[in-house]
């Protein structure tokens, strides 16, 4: 079995300043790894440069792709990385207005991505927007709503109905339950959790939150600077810390 | 199925001058097919921390530790996850879980993890809710909201739901009462004689002197304070 992502040494500075800096890790199938730190210390650029929205200076991106094998995503032609990002790949933004399209209706905008991958019939387009909307308890009567009439939590399920539609392999979340209310957070978690083993699928979720970590990741990276100062286990790293900045971390946290 | 030799453990911690706390040394235990053993020693000796390190939880400062064939100690984080899902059982002291995630889907989890058909999983959760005396009104409700002692049976049965061949149990029957205590101690005997090897801490003497066959004394492993 290959691992579905190998990262290499990837290194992404802006000017003086250092984004990310060495960051190599194997992704394999079904895995979860979670990435900490607080702002600025490199994790969204990281995810960035992962999930080829923006190209590092160094480093490669090795992913397993399902017909021809591991390939460098950095060196992929641009149609054939954009073919990879609407299948095999999802990206779930922090802010679900980054990733709608706030004027198409909520079926619009799942059945939009089926089309990006072929899909014509119109009947199961509709069909299979409805099916995916219920997944992520957003009622079928809803579906001619545009997300503009949503609540935040509700937009970001439909942004994460639209994402996984296609049947990717590979998520990268950018602080998926960030802004949401907390009892919010608990069923996008949920729901979250119950996808990833239902569909096998591997997953990338950077946020500053180390609650939502210990609840959905099976492995941790901790950034802080560009570099990754430690990387485990979750429960490992959080509750046995070995470098000084993740024990500061996990100090830090308000228990309630 | 649980070989320890040689373990240690040292905190260090970074944000306190630097402070190295020597917590063990030179712990050593086995525990085959078939075999419940206790940990003993007084509070604060490591018992917990012993079953952490055997759990992958804390790492291992020096030697060895091996579980159902893994080297836990040296093991890549995925090769832990899949000995966790597969072969190794925990129940912890503390129920950890996503909000309003209702308890029968708590229980059935490891099974699903396992790719067990949902419909049999949950089957096996509800059985086994049955058995300890949850009542059916709650399995539709998270166990964020029960009492402890309803929180902690619904742990046992989370670890218990799958056939694990190795169990950590911390401190199973505290907190409950003499019947689910009895449902308890049977699931254990029931563990046993399907040869699963078992570790536990068990301050009840009572139902150590059921349900184990050895004890360790961690004390034994306690280094010598100031001596590091």
């Amino acid at each position: 079995m290959n691992a579905l992502l190998q990262v290499r040494k990837v290194t992404k500075s802006y000017g003086d300043r250092v984004g990310c800096a060495d960051v190599s890790f194997d992704l394999w199938p079904g895995e979860v790894m979670g990435v900490v730190g607080e702002s600025g210390s490199g994790k969204s650029t990281l995810l960035a440069c992962l999930s080829g929205q923006m190209a590092p200076d160094r480093g490669a991106v090795i992913y397993d792709t399902r017909d021809r094998g591991p390939m460098d995503v950095l060196a992929m032609s641009e149609p054939e990385r954009r073919m990879l990002m609407r299948t095999d790949w999802a990206l779930v933004h922090q802010t679900p207005r980054d990733g709608l399209r706030m004027g198409v209706s909520a079926g619009g905008n799942v059945g939009e991505r089926l089309m990006a991958v072929g899909a014509r019939h119109y009947g199961d387009i509709r069909a299979r927007a409805v099916d995916w909307l219920g997944r992520v308890e957003i009622a079928a009567d809803r579906v001619d709503d545009p997300p503009s009439a949503f609540s935040g939590g509700m937009q970001q399920r439909l942004q994460i109905a639209r994402n996984l539609v296609t049947g990717p392999r590979l998520v990268f979340m950018d602080e998926p339950t960030g802004g949401l209310d907390v009892s919010v957070q608990a069923r996008l978690l949920d729901l979250l959790r119950g996808l990833v083993r239902e569909m096998g699928l591997s997953a990338v979720i950077v946020t500053h939150d180390l609650a939502v970590v210990r609840l959905l990741a099976d492995r941790l990276m901790v950034m802080k600077d560009g570099r990754v100062v430690e990387a485990g286990l979750t429960d490992q790293v959080l509750d046995d810390p070995q470098h000084g900045y993740t024990q500061l971390l996990v100090s830090s946290v308000l228990q309630v | 199925m649980i070989e320890v030799e040689g373990l240690g453990k040292r905190f260090v911690l970074h944000n306190q001058g630097g402070a190295v706390i020597e917590v063990m040394a030179g712990a050593h235990l086995r525990v085959g097919r078939g075999e419940c053993v206790a940990l003993t020693g007084a509070s604060g000796a490591g018992k917990s921390t012993l079953m952490r390190m055997i759990h992958g939880n804390y790492r291992a400062t020096e030697g060895r530790i091996e579980v159902a064939g893994v080297d836990v100690a040296g093991a890549e984080p995925r090769e832990i996850i899949k000995l966790r899902r597969e072969r190794l059982g925990h129940v912890s002291q503390f129920l950890r879980v996503v909000p309003r995630v209702p308890a029968r889907e708590v229980v059935a989890e490891p099974l699903l993890a396992l790719g067990v058909a949902r419909d049999q999983a949950l089957g096996r959760a509800e059985a086994l809710l049955k058995r300890l005396n949850i009542p059916e009104a709650l399995w539709d409700l998270s166990p964020t909201t029960f009492s402890g002692g309803e929180q902690q049976r619904v742990n046992i049965a989370r670890g218990f739901v799958h056939d694990f061949p190795v169990l950590l149990l911390d401190e199973p029957t505290a907190s409950l009462d003499p019947g689910n205590r009895e449902v308890v101690l049977s699931l254990i005997e029931e563990a046993k004689a399907r040869g699963a090897a078992i570790l536990g801490i068990f301050h009840d003497a009572e139902a150590r002197a059921r349900v184990c066959d050895r004890e360790v004394d961690v004390g034994a492993f306690t280094p010598a304070r100031g001596a590091a």
